[in-house]
């Protein structure tokens, strides 16, 4: 006969209001096989806890049953208790009187009867209960990192000075992600590529970085501290350990009209090509899609002109399969396109161009060498019309959101225009500034005060063409929706900031969850910002929603930190809770027939088989066999099992059937 | 809960009597001023279509009767430009007509109006009797009603010899249901 003790919490007024929780403990005491029963006011502070210790001291008791708020609150605490006072930490259970009874029901005396239900079904459990120990899984002490841009350069480079091994994956030939593409950085303006490429070289040449560029993630199975993932390196056509990166080959080619997609098309490239000067690998790649020799033309000037022979035309792609402890996912955003915007010409006039673009013309190593020109006919534009908002929070047509980044950057837009050309006109159409971080408005006020940039608050109605001139049709909601109308050279929209193309099938790949808007969703909006829905799978940067480069980094080194604290143990410490097929004497050995029906059904792949053998190694019977590690203890294989051979720790059919037959 | 919900708004404001007729919720404009960007005739109205959302927003018995009272309501064109490209999909133009509704219910009707108002009921009368729209008679009704009988005279003529201009109306077959239709929907007013 066990000895148990229960244990009613008043939880404040939460539970006492609407429960005689008295009358619960006194009842309690009543039940077979209970030797103790108390209630208290706060059962999880410090007071509570030690009257739980004391009890299971005084009264010998075997086993507890603390009956207050959810167990997913409080369960760890009062299970730390009764291991205090040497009971197994698993002897202990919940009584949810809070959350399935007080909250949810009227002061009556059905409320009270129905918590001494809930209190006598943890009672018939308990008494069944088994001492469970903690499992201990292994973890593999290395971290996948998924996108190079500044979210995975910083996230790689702190957890591999943690120690650490980490592999990184680039999508494109080179690291450095949208950052590489910038010109200057608001609020300080200061070279973007100045700044960036520094750390682009650091991951290169880390001892514990591996880096994969022009790979992606193909498949990840396993779970937190045990990820196998397989990663596709495509094909460059070029040998990285021959090639030098001396260039020879890109002269040669004489495919030249490739829309360059790091110039955001305002420029043309090769079809063996290196994103940008200072690419980190300096290795070039073959554009298969363009290049003549895979079109089935005669063509081998590059192969020719390689002085290492590093062309390899039948280069082929490689699958190659890692094992890592967490792996963090930092892919990014992508902008709308100007072909989005049927108002301002559903991207049909060259002059209306997305920010991304201005950023290029901007930019030192961009098409002009930073000499801001139009794309229809190279003339430097004399009136410039930036559209904040363009696409952000449109419900009708574009997305909900505030992309957050683009009130900064078109003020630093505006600003460099003017700084580059001093007789150039800048307009902002903008709703509202949304200016909040260090130094930020200021940055704003600068543009305006010092620079002269003329804010318009107003949403653009239409954009036209008329005489070489784009007409801007705006109203100034200021002047009480006067009509405003500026014929400019060039606008510049400030289009939303959207989750990355491909970003959905690789959540998909790593089972972690999006929001409605495809960003990947944070475990808790404020508590677990840089975790996602999966254990071990982490996120930085704009994957997750529009940020900024502080921000980023800020959180690309939140996410290195969770990854270390992980990958500094050696073991994960697992819930116990585990099916297990049953063993008995010989000559059956186990009620399972050996039917294999769960090792199907496993959604986590954690059943496999076991022969049982004689002395002599004949084999006697195959029995399904589960590992303790992979089980989640989801009950899938324990409900298909046709001879009730499984049962779950924790949860056995005994324990169930014994809470339900007390009612 | 201190907060103020729409569900307790005043219920005797405008916005909620136009919530409540044509589905319109007034309090999801933001005021970008885009309709009023686009709009065609914005130029010519004392307050374009923004600020009249915006003095509806506030739910307030002088703004209300402010908005009632101006000739703004019936300057649009009802060419629903406003409405296509609202990033918060605010139907405009079934509260401008509403509002020229709910003017003439409340006796509040810009005097400019008259002529606009002259055309409506000349407009549905010719439809009333035939069933559809008999162009000539409207024509006169209207010049009747308005005094203005030489206007377009010359534009008249030209219609007329090209055949754009029947001198009898041609009217539906069943015209009990029209009258049905019209006793229906107007409560038999007109």
């Amino acid at each position: 006969m066990s000895r148990l003790g229960v244990f009613v919490c008043h939880c404040g007024e939460n539970i006492g209001a609407t429960v005689d929780v008295t009358e619960v403990a006194e009842r309690c005491k009543h039940m077979p096989g209970v030797a103790h029963a108390e209630d208290y006011k706060y059962l999880c502070s410090n007071p509570g806890q030690n009257k739980i210790k004391q009890a299971i001291e005084e009264h010998q008791l075997d086993g507890v049953v603390v009956a207050a708020c959810s167990p997913r609150m409080h369960e760890p605490t009062f299970r730390r208790a009764v291991t205090d006072a040497g009971l197994n930490a698993y002897m202990c259970e919940v009584a949810n009187l809070r959350e399935h009874c007080s909250w949810v029901h009227e002061k009556a005396d059905s409320t009270t009867e129905k918590a001494i239900d809930l209190v006598r079904l943890q009672v018939e459990k308990v008494k069944r209960n088994k001492p469970l120990d903690t499992i201990q899984v292994p973890i593999t002490r290395s971290a996948l990192v998924i996108g190079g841009g500044i979210a995975g350069i910083q996230a790689a480079l702190d957890i591999a000075d943690s120690g650490h091994k980490v592999i990184m994956v680039e999508r494109s030939p080179a690291l450095g992600g949208h950052m590489a593409q910038l010109s200057e950085t608001f609020p300080t303006l200061d070279c973007s590529q100045c700044i960036l490429t520094p750390r682009m070289v650091d991951v290169s040449r880390h001892p514990n970085i591996t880096l994969l560029t022009y790979s992606e993630v193909e498949h990840v199975e396993g779970f937190i501290g045990n990820f196998k993932v397989a990663i596709r390196k495509r094909a460059r056509m070029v040998d990285e350990d021959l090639c030098t990166g001396c260039g020879e080959c890109l002269q040669k080619c004489p495919t030249k009209n490739v829309a360059d997609s790091f110039n955001e098309g305002l420029s043309m490239r090769r079809a063996i090509y290196v994103p940008f000067a200072q690419a980190v690998p300096n290795i070039p790649v073959i554009d298969t899609e363009n290049c003549r020799k895979f079109q089935g033309k005669k063509c081998d000037r590059c192969a020719k002109a390689c002085p290492t022979k590093a062309i390899k035309f039948d280069q082929k792609d490689q699958i190659i399969n890692v094992e890592v402890g967490a792996i963090v996912v930092a892919t990014g955003y992508q902008v709308m396109g100007t072909e989005r915007f049927p108002e301002y010409g559903y991207g049909t006039y060259p002059d209306v161009i997305t920010g991304l673009q201005f950023e290029r013309y901007a930019s030192a190593s961009g098409p002009t060498q930073g000499v801001i020109k139009r794309p229809s006919d190279g003339k430097e534009p004399e009136t410039v019309v930036f559209l904040a908002c363009s696409g952000s929070r449109d419900a009708a047509k574009g997305v909900k959101y505030c992309s957050k980044i683009c009130c900064m950057y078109t003020a630093k837009h505006a600003m460099l225009l003017k700084h580059k050309n001093h007789h150039a006109k800048a307009y902002v159409f903008y709703m509202d500034i949304r200016s909040a971080g260090k130094n930020y408005d200021e940055f704003v006020r600068r543009a305006i005060e010092e620079d002269g940039v003329k804010y318009i608050r107003g949403r653009v109605s239409r954009i036209y063409e008329e005489d070489g001139k784009l007409i801007v049709k705006g109203a100034d909601t200021l002047l009480g929706g006067e009509p405003v109308e500026i014929k400019a050279d060039m606008v510049v929209l400030a289009s939303a900031a959207l989750p990355n193309h491909g970003q959905g099938e690789l959540a998909q790949k790593l089972h972690v969850g999006t929001d409605p808007y495809g960003f990947v969703a944070e475990a808790h909006p404020k508590l677990r910002p840089v975790e996602t829905t999966s254990a071990g799978i982490f996120l930085a940067g704009a994957c997750q929603s529009p940020r900024d480069i502080p921000e980023t980094v800020g959180q690309a080194s939140a996410a290195a930190a969770k990854v270390t604290a992980l990958l500094s143990r050696s073991h994960l410490a697992r819930e116990p809770l585990v099916a297990e097929v049953n063993r008995k004497p010989a000559p059956q050995f186990s009620d399972c027939t050996g039917c294999l029906l769960c090792e199907t059904a496993c959604p986590y792949q954690a059943i496999g088989h076991e022969e049982i053998k004689d002395r002599n190694g004949n084999v006697l019977k195959t029995v399904a066999k589960i590992n303790p590690g992979l089980c989640q203890g989801c009950g899938t294989c324990v409900s298909l099992c046709r001879t009730k051979a499984i049962d779950l720790h924790g949860y056995s059919n005994e324990q169930i059937f014994a809470e339900i037959m007390s009612l | 809960m201190s907060s103020i919900s729409h569900h307790d708004r005043q219920t005797t404001s405008l916005a909620n009597k136009i919530q409540e007729v044509t589905g319109v919720a007034l309090q999801n404009c933001y005021q970008c001023g885009k309709c009023a960007a686009g709009c065609p005739v914005a130029g010519d109205m004392e307050m374009p279509s923004c600020q009249v959302l915006r003095l509806l927003q506030y739910e307030s018995p002088d703004y209300d009767r402010r908005v009632l009272e101006s000739e703004s309501i019936w300057l649009c064109l009802s060419c629903d430009t406003c409405h296509s490209r609202c990033p918060q999909t605010i139907n405009t133009p079934k509260v401008m007509y509403f509002l020229r509704e709910e003017a003439v219910r409340q006796g509040l009707a810009h005097p400019k109006s008259k002529d606009a108002q002259a055309f409506h009921k000349a407009f549905l009368g010719s439809v009333a009797r035939h069933g559809r729209l008999h162009e000539i008679g409207m024509l006169m009704n209207y010049k009747v009603r308005t005094g203005h009988l030489f206007q377009d005279m010359t534009l008249g003529s030209k219609l007329y010899q090209k055949g754009k201009l029947e001198l009898l109306p041609h009217g539906v077959k069943d015209k009990a249901a029209v009258k049905k239709l019209f006793k229906r929907t107007t409560g038999n007013k007109e």
